[in-house]
């Protein structure tokens, strides 16, 4: 048994610094290197700029959208919404009365809104990270009345507009960007 | 439930079983020592890594040495992660000027990496620098994740080798997986995740004005680096809080398929692995055939529930099944079956907030890390955990017929059998015993979220994930306080070494004896006879030991939430 932990005592010590060295600097400094070569905008955070070069938010990152005018996003429960640095989902259970009340209070803003029907389940639940940039199709074209009344534009071209932007996957579900179908919408009213 | 759900799942079974033979084959050559094309590029670095370790990588070691080298290594990189995480501030590559990470936060983080089990009780945006991120955690997910490999092999020789005393060598073994495995799966892997939008920088954040001009700030890093080991190895410490379920770690379907596929690949390759380094292939297909049907019995069950949804929403009229914790980009059946996935292999990676899964979805992961993490299992971990079933099967089987077990040629007597017990029987101790005691106790019970049985729910979940290494969470408990990270600390220690310990005891033991070669009286371990009776033998066990447990928690919950009863 010593022997055994004489023996162990210049591998462990050595081979500690020599992977912390390998695998904690080299593996992930020279990733950083490849990555920003190859793939700048994905590297940095897949940024989405306005005409001026200003970065108005993130291709895969969701950002809250609460005004009338814009297709609105999911409930977020990252920090106050859509918080960038605190990720987090609301971690409530299905029988727990916060979540029922939380849902209650965004199920009957939504009918104020004119939604009738079942409502898309997204459309009222928080997502796993508070930063989902997506809708599904169903939860978008449950707004597209509003947004064509508020704009003044026909419905059916609202309508097309969410068919447009909606990506199917068969790896996933159908979703529609939110960044990208707003910033289309904002496209149609100049 | 959907056509492209059931697509999606099945469609995964059948790449990672065409995936087997060939991560099999590659492990194989590992196993053996044998010379691959990588070599010629990282013999070298090979080569010098012994020279500078004084490191004789043919000397063999006995299970004892082999043991006593594993932890000893272990612990050097716990404390190194530790000094790493408290000396935080005053380290570089720190652009958000975060202080150091507290005591028993460090403490807990430092076992939770080195026991490949990454459960956080930290959000790694506002507590981890990137070097912390990147020295501190990303070593641990390569070296944990090849010290579980490593002691699959040694378990492996105790079946294969005859009357020996030596079970490979520890360092030998841990540096060839992760220089020829791991290391380059990483790099072409952390391309991919770049290319699908995942951020590898050395800044800590970007801000910018929304549409609506609100200000945002987006917390950045060298994720895809970290993301790419995250997975492979079955570590699931996530760069962010929120993990794979964070847009900059996992920004697609597709990086949601890869990152199911990482997790369980190298575990599916090393159930073929074994049976060759048996004799017999058969034998690993027989393995990998039991995993499997717990796998997709579980998948069938998760993916239910959830598309099911929560009758009290629907009561609201929201329609469909259950979004609260998910992403839309997954849906239902890509949450389902990642939460099945990460708790059968002891990843503990979430893309979807197990905590609001439904009553009968959330105790469908709970329950797979309960039966020990062997449907696949982590990295190594997974298949030795099995192996260890498997002894205990045989040994059954022996009883009904009356003759002395044998398993792949080898009498399994009396020492293996009680090896094999204490092994399984430390985990429902520790999980049953400090779920227990924080549910009596004060500083047990200021950590729940929620109210009720899922609040219990939430503590049982806790300590079942440090226990069986998984490190994936009802993330809803407070669980960053110095009762819940020193005993959670402790309970993942016991979890990883005290399994690993027995485990080599029983490779030494097998590899002194000699080969029994199969006769008439022997019981067939290859056919569905053995693969039915490994799966029952697996549920009955974890069944009869957490059912009173799970009636307390998720059932107890179900039944709430038929009846509408809100807590």
């Amino acid at each position: 048994m010593n022997n055994d932990i004489i023996t162990a005592l210049r591998p462990t010590i050595v081979m500690t610094i020599l992977f912390a060295i390998l695998l904690g600097l080299v593996y992930p400094l020279a990733m950083t290197g490849i990555g920003q070569t190859l793939f700048p905008s994905q590297a940095n955070g897949s940024l989405v700029r306005d005409r001026s070069g200003r970065a108005i938010g993130s291709s895969v990152v969701g950002q809250a959208f609460v005004s009338d005018r814009y297709f609105r996003s999911r409930p977020s429960a990252a920090g106050k919404g859509y918080d960038g640095l605190a990720s987090s989902g609301s971690n409530l259970g299905p029988t727990s009365r916060a979540l029922i009340e939380r849902v209650t209070i965004d199920v009957s803003a939504r009918r104020a809104e004119g939604i009738s029907g079942p409502l898309p389940a997204d459309l009222v639940t928080a997502s796993g990270s508070g930063l989902d940039p997506d809708l599904s199709p169903a939860a978008a074209l449950a707004q597209a009345p509003r947004i064509a009344a508020v704009r003044g534009l026909p419905v059916g071209r609202v309508r097309a507009l969410v068919e447009a932007a909606t990506e199917d996957s068969l790896l996933g579900e159908p979703h529609v960007n939110l960044l990208a179908l707003n910033r289309a919408l904002d496209g149609l009213g100049r | 439930m959907t056509f492209q759900g059931w697509f999606l799942i099945l469609g995964f079974t059948a790449v990672l079983l065409a995936l087997a033979k060939p991560m099999g084959l590659w492990l194989f050559a590992l196993y053996e020592g044998r010379r691959t094309p990588l070599h010629i590029v990282l013999g070298p670095v090979e080569r010098g890594f012994y020279a500078l370790a004084g490191i004789r990588p043919h000397a063999e070691q006995g299970w004892r040495r082999y043991a006593v080298h594993m932890l000893l290594f272990n612990a050097a990189l716990m404390v190194f992660t530790y000094a790493v995480l408290r000396l935080q501030a005053v380290l570089p590559l720190n652009p958000q000027r975060l202080g150091a990470v507290g005591e028993h936060l460090a403490f807990n983080t430092a076992i939770s990496f080195t026991a490949n089990t990454n459960w956080q009780s930290y959000a790694g945006e506002s507590t981890m620098s990137n070097l912390s991120q990147m020295l501190g955690l990303t070593i641990h997910n390569f070296l944990s994740a090849s010290t579980g490999i490593a002691l699959a092999f040694a378990l492996f020789r105790g079946f294969a080798r005859r009357e020996t005393k030596t079970i490979g060598n520890f360092w030998a073994d841990m540096t060839r997986i992760t220089l020829y495995l791991l290391l380059p799966l990483c790099i072409a892997l952390t391309v991919v995740y770049i290319a699908c939008g995942v951020p590898q920088t050395l800044a800590g954040s970007v801000d910018l004005t929304t549409l609506e001009g609100a200000r945002q700030t987006l917390a950045l890093g060298p994720v895809a680096s970290q993301e790419a080991i995250k997975m492979l190895g079955t570590n699931g410490g996530g760069f962010f809080n929120a993990n794979s379920a964070h847009p900059f770690e996992n920004p697609s379907a597709l990086t949601n398929l890869i990152q199911m596929l990482s997790i369980f690949v190298i575990g599916v390759g090393l159930t073929w692995t074994f049976g060759k380094a048996v004799g017999n292939p058969r034998q690993g297909w027989a393995i990998l055939a039991a995993m499997m049907i717990l796998f997709l019995a579980g998948t069938a069950v998760a993916y239910g529930a959830e598309a099911g949804g929560n009758p009290v929403l629907h009561a609201l009229g929201v329609a469909g099944g259950n979004m609260e914790g998910k992403e839309v980009r997954f849906g239902l059946a890509a949450s389902a079956l990642f939460s099945v996935v990460t708790t059968a292999a002891s990843c503990g990676a979430v893309n979807a907030m197990h905590d609001s899964f439904t009553a009968i979805g959330g105790l469908i992961p709970l329950f797979n890390m309960q039966l020990g993490e062997v449907v696949i299992g982590g990295v190594g971990a997974g298949i030795y955990g099995f192996l260890l079933f498997a002894i205990l099967a045989v040994f059954v089987a022996g009883l009904m017929v009356g003759r002395t077990p044998e398993y792949v040629g080898k009498k399994i007597e009396s020492r293996e059998v009680k090896l094999a017990v204490l092994a399984i029987a430390v985990l429902p101790l520790v999980i049953l015993g400090f779920t227990a005691l924080a549910s009596v106790t004060g500083a047990g019970l200021a950590g729940p979220l929620n109210k009720g049985p899922h609040g219990f729910s939430e503590i049982l979940y806790a300590f079942t994930s440090a226990v069986a290494n998984n490190g994936s969470a009802f993330a809803g408990l407070t669980a960053a306080t110095p009762f819940y990270d020193g005993l959670l600390g402790v309970a993942m220690w016991i979890g990883r070494f005290f399994v690993i310990v027995p485990m080599l005891a029983i490779a030494g033991s097998l590899a002194a004896k000699a080969h029994t070669p199969a006769s008439a009286g022997s019981f067939p371990t290859t056919g569905g006879l053995w693969v039915g009776l490994l799966v029952g033998i697996i549920l009955i066990l974890g069944g009869l030991t957490f059912l009173p447990s799970l009636a307390l928690g998720p059932i107890a919950d179900h039944l709430a939430m038929i009846r509408g009863q809100l807590f």
